[in-house]
């Protein structure tokens, strides 16, 4: 078809956590522009499988931009060169004929290589085990407009829950700091009059886990924001940075005890 | 074998009450004795294994993505209904119950859809208390909208994200409790059987997706909340990864599959560009509330547009036809999914459709631009118009957007009682897993009700009946079934490893989809069902022989995971196949061309189908045996659907 695309890709491979990794070099040949960047990388591996090669691993479902599954590092960038979208909703367009793209994982200590292009990032998922909830248990709870809200506080709670936990902020940080995931969880709940019994406790859980699972120290440079698909702001750290060393200097109550049996 | 649904006797207001009531409970002190298998992390799952968590049963959960909060409810736009009456409009749990009977095309279960309705107001108030950020009002209370149709706004939405929201908050709570150790989370571990001992099931065999371990699970109970099998089209607005794996191996089991062929399919995706193309992305429904739809009157205006000859503000008033409004006057644009799919697919079959392909009609906001500015259609809809854009890379604000049906949630599913038990004991189904609520055609917003009903309020409840009944008893994981079962795995993958034919398993996808999409989609025949099983037959078996799957068992092996979801699907597709071809009526999203009213709409046949067909696998490549469990409408009159 005219207007379809001939590109050199240059992915990194690397067979498992323990193995060294490496770039390798492939083709992928006429490209239609209206392809989404993973079904560009579809096709590659539908050639690669045909000729007894392994496809290239990479994560990815929905593939509508909310599940936070894909994680590619494209020519330098967190989800490509597109500023608010992720890399599924990426589409070809975006490149020209003749370009040569690098495709790389996450890079950060706290988010291991599984495979090829995918990390494991369950220490995301670490970090909201430690405090990302309100402790209410099924049933038994207040009529919902028993709650009044100002729709300014919830939208503002709404555009920090909006974060879908893929991580681009951690693989644009030169630190490698999970301060922009953690802090929109913490913000969402700060926010709203249902965290507060545990809004002190909380933010302290939560960031002591973010530190052990050895996530880098912020420094303020913004990476993170630029490169986020769902624009998280900065002012979200600092919220969680003034809860955190307001409950650290003011507050005395101690980080409460998540862990013990069923009741 | 007969279908006991095991609903309760008495008026519809007091049957779930009193079977709360009459169901067993477990001492709180025993329910630690108990191990529960949760398979599926979404609204259903999520919610399930937290609530039985915090009761205090020991809950292993899994998922095949790489965090629980991935699941595919996180993609659900649209909101979620709840009979809450907060708009004084008139709604009430029996105005709820009654819309998605009727909506069902009454192909459900009134004892059922009342209880969802009944629950649907404590969901609410669940999610609020988690820190669910619903929209509000100003003064505070939560807001509401009105969605598919449905005359009273009882639609509770977070912008266009009521999924992901909703799913946040089950994930948190899973958190909680994965956090107090109630609740073992196994990610990236796929469920490949299920293990029955004495026809109860007694746990699972699992795959590992990083290393490739085959590791056995003993529960005294096993929750399936799995998802649909819309991928079974292979285009599909689902997850890439969305599979009936884990329900079919039950099916496989002996658990009942019910009404397969009962598939949704939502008028306003965007339409595919070709081959390439890997999944199809929806365009809310709400868009239908200022978006007119229209094809060209004439063959020759849409030729012309397909080749670009001329551009759709080019094509004159005159040579439009606004077909929702021309037949549906009182409906118009508004009408149920499954009547605005079907217009659409005449369109494109009488030679109208526009796009590069011709598989497309307009959806076009110029009067809305002209009546309200673009700032105003911005507000409502600035960020879908932006997906459209991103996708098209055509502006909706300057030119109508080009859409077409795509597959989007699966009614049928497995059989299930009342109490979400599956006709084998210890085995239940929640969610879009189960086929019980939505009969024949689900309504929008009550996807989302069901998953959470199922896990929240409704398992917590039945399930301690049946683990009361069974006993504390450990389960005994050296029972021979446990082996056996996991040699069957194991030497299923051995036998997906040894094809090394030429042709890749996403071929053999995109083949039964086709397939699917051409006789068991939008409208089928007797004609075009019968070949549609030849065609199927014979891809399984082309499949089976030339096939290629490459690498290793040990290893990280995405074409080895597909390769057994495709397996599985080429299966199912014969099944839905039959079931179409058994039900020689028209219902809800089912349409037989045979069956319709004199103006095209669907025709339903109540003295001979008023039931729902059941289907019991028999042994490989032999036929599947139906049984009926009959639909008795106590309180409801059935009618004919009408939207003119």
């Amino acid at each position: 078809m005219s207007g379809n695309m001939n590109l050199t890709l240059k992915v990194w491979r690397q067979k498992d956590a323990k193995s060294t990794g490496k770039m390798v070099t492939y083709k992928a040949e006429n490209i239609s522009p209206d392809m989404s960047f993973l079904e560009m990388l579809d096709v590659v591996n539908e050639s690669l499988i045909l000729k007894n090669d392994e496809p290239i691993h990479f994560d990815h479902d929905c593939r509508e931009g909310i599940c936070g599954m894909c994680s590619l590092y494209i020519n330098g960038r967190p989800h490509g060169p597109k500023r608010a979208i992720t890399t599924c909703q990426l589409h070809m367009r975006s490149f020209h004929d003749g370009e040569t793209i690098t495709i790389e994982p996450w890079r950060a200590a706290a988010f291991p290589v599984i495979k090829d292009l995918a990390v494991d990032r369950s220490a995301f998922d670490r970090i909201q085990q430690a405090g990302g909830y309100v402790s209410v248990n099924t049933g038994g709870v207040p009529d919902a407009n028993e709650l009044l809200i100002p729709k300014v506080i919830a939208d503002e709670a709404f555009n920090s829950a909006t974060c879908i936990g893929c991580g681009a902020c951690v693989a644009a940080c030169k630190n490698a700091s999970a301060m922009l995931f953690v802090s929109a969880k913490v913000s969402q709940m700060a926010l709203l009059p249902q965290g507060q019994p545990e809004r002190w406790s909380r933010v302290q859980s939560m960031v002591a886990q973010m530190d052990e699972e050895g996530f880098g120290s912020c420094t303020n440079t913004g990476a993170c924001e630029a490169e986020c698909p769902k624009e998280i702001t900065l002012t979200n750290i600092s919220r969680m940075n003034n809860d955190y060393f307001s409950a650290k200097l003011f507050r005395e109550e101690k980080v409460h005890d998540h862990s013990g049996g069923g009741e | 074998m007969s279908l006991e649904a095991k609903i309760p006797p008495g008026p519809l207001a007091e049957k779930w009450s009193k079977h709360k009531f009459n169901l067993k409970l477990v001492n709180p002190a025993n329910k630690r004795k108990y191990d529960v298998i949760v398979v599926g992390t979404g609204l259903a799952g999520a919610s399930a294994a937290a609530s039985l968590a915090e009761l205090g049963y020991n809950v292993k959960a899994f998922c095949f993505q790489d965090s629980p909060r991935r699941a595919h409810s996180i993609a659900a736009q649209g909101g979620i209904n709840a009979a809450k009456n907060y708009q004084n409009d008139g709604d009430s749990v029996y105005r709820l119950f009654y819309d998605t009977i009727k909506g069902g095309d009454y192909r459900a279960r009134e004892g059922n859809v009342y209880r969802l309705a009944e629950v649907s107001v404590n969901i609410i108030d669940q999610c609020v208390a988690q820190g669910v950020p619903f929209a509000r009002e100003y003064g505070g209370l939560l807001d509401n909208r009105s969605f598919g149709g449905s005359q009273v706004s009882r639609t509770f939405y977070a912008r266009g994200q009521t999924g992901q929201q909703l799913l946040l908050g089950a994930y948190s709570a899973l958190n909680r409790q994965i956090h107090k150790g109630k609740v073992k989370m196994y990610t990236r571990t796929e469920m490949l059987d299920v293990v029955t001992v004495d026809g109860h099931a007694k746990g699972i065999i699992t795959r590992n997706l990083t290393n490739g371990q085959i590791d056995t699970h003993t529960g005294h109970a096993v929750l399936l909340c799995t998802g649909g099998y819309g991928n079974v089209f292979y285009l599909s607005t689902n997850a890439i990864g969305s599979n009936v794996t884990a329900a079919w191996r039950a099916h496989k089991r002996g658990a009942f599959f019910a009404n397969p062929c009962y598939t949704q399919i939502h008028p306003t995706c965007i339409p595919v560009t070709g081959d390439h193309q890997s999944k199809l992305t929806l365009m809310s429904e709400s868009l239908r509330n200022d978006g007119r739809v229209w094809a060209p009157k004439t063959v020759e205006v849409a030729e012309k547009l397909r080749k670009k000859e001329i551009t759709a503000a080019q094509v004159k008033e005159d040579d439009r036809d606004y077909f929702l409004e021309r037949k549906y006057p009182s409906f118009g644009n508004l009408v149920p999914r499954d009547v605005a799919s079907r217009n659409a697919k005449e369109m494109v079959d009488d030679g109208r459709g526009v796009g590069g392909s011709g598989f497309a009609v307009f959806l076009d906001f110029a009067d809305a631009i002209n009546r309200l500015g673009q700032e105003a259609v911005a507000a409502k809809y600035g960020n879908l118009f932006d997906m459209y854009y991103q996708i098209t890379d055509e502006d909706p604000y300057k030119q109508p957007m080009r859409i077409y049906p795509a597959v989007h949630y699966t009614m049928g599913g497995l059989w299930v009682d009342y109490n979400l038990s599956t006709n084998v004991p210890g085995l239940y189904a929640l969610g879009e897993c189960n086929f019980s609520d939505h009969g024949a055609n689900r309504l929008g917003a009550s996807a989302l009700m069901q998953g959470l009903a199922d896990g929240y309020f409704v398992i917590p409840y039945t399930l301690g009946d049946y683990l009361a009944t069974i006993g504390p008893k450990p389960v005994d994981a050296g029972h021979p079934a446990f082996a056996k079962t996991k040699q069957d795995v194991v030497d299923r993958i051995n036998s997906l490893l040894a094809l090394n034919g030429t042709k890749t398993v996403n071929e053999y996808h995109r083949d039964l989809g086709h397939i699917m999409w051409e006789y068991c989609g939008m409208a089928r025949t007797e004609e075009g069902l019968t070949k549609a099983k030849g065609l199927i037959q014979a891809l399984r078996a082309d499949f089976w022989k030339n096939a290629k799957v490459v690498g290793a068992n040990d290893e990280v092996n995405a074409a080895l995971e597909k390769a057994g979801r495709v397996a599985d699907f080429l299966e199912l597709g014969e099944l839905m196949v039959d079931d179409a071809q058994m039900r020689k009526e028209s219902c809800g999203g089912h349409f037989r061309l045979e069956s319709q009213t004199e103006e095209g709409e669907a025709l339903r046949d109540d003295d001979n189908f008023a039931f729902v067909g059941a289907w019991e696998y028999k042994g490989d490549n032999q036929p599947e045996v139906l049984n009926k469990e009959t639909l008795d409408f106590e309180f409801v009159h059935l009618t004919q659907r009408s939207y003119k």
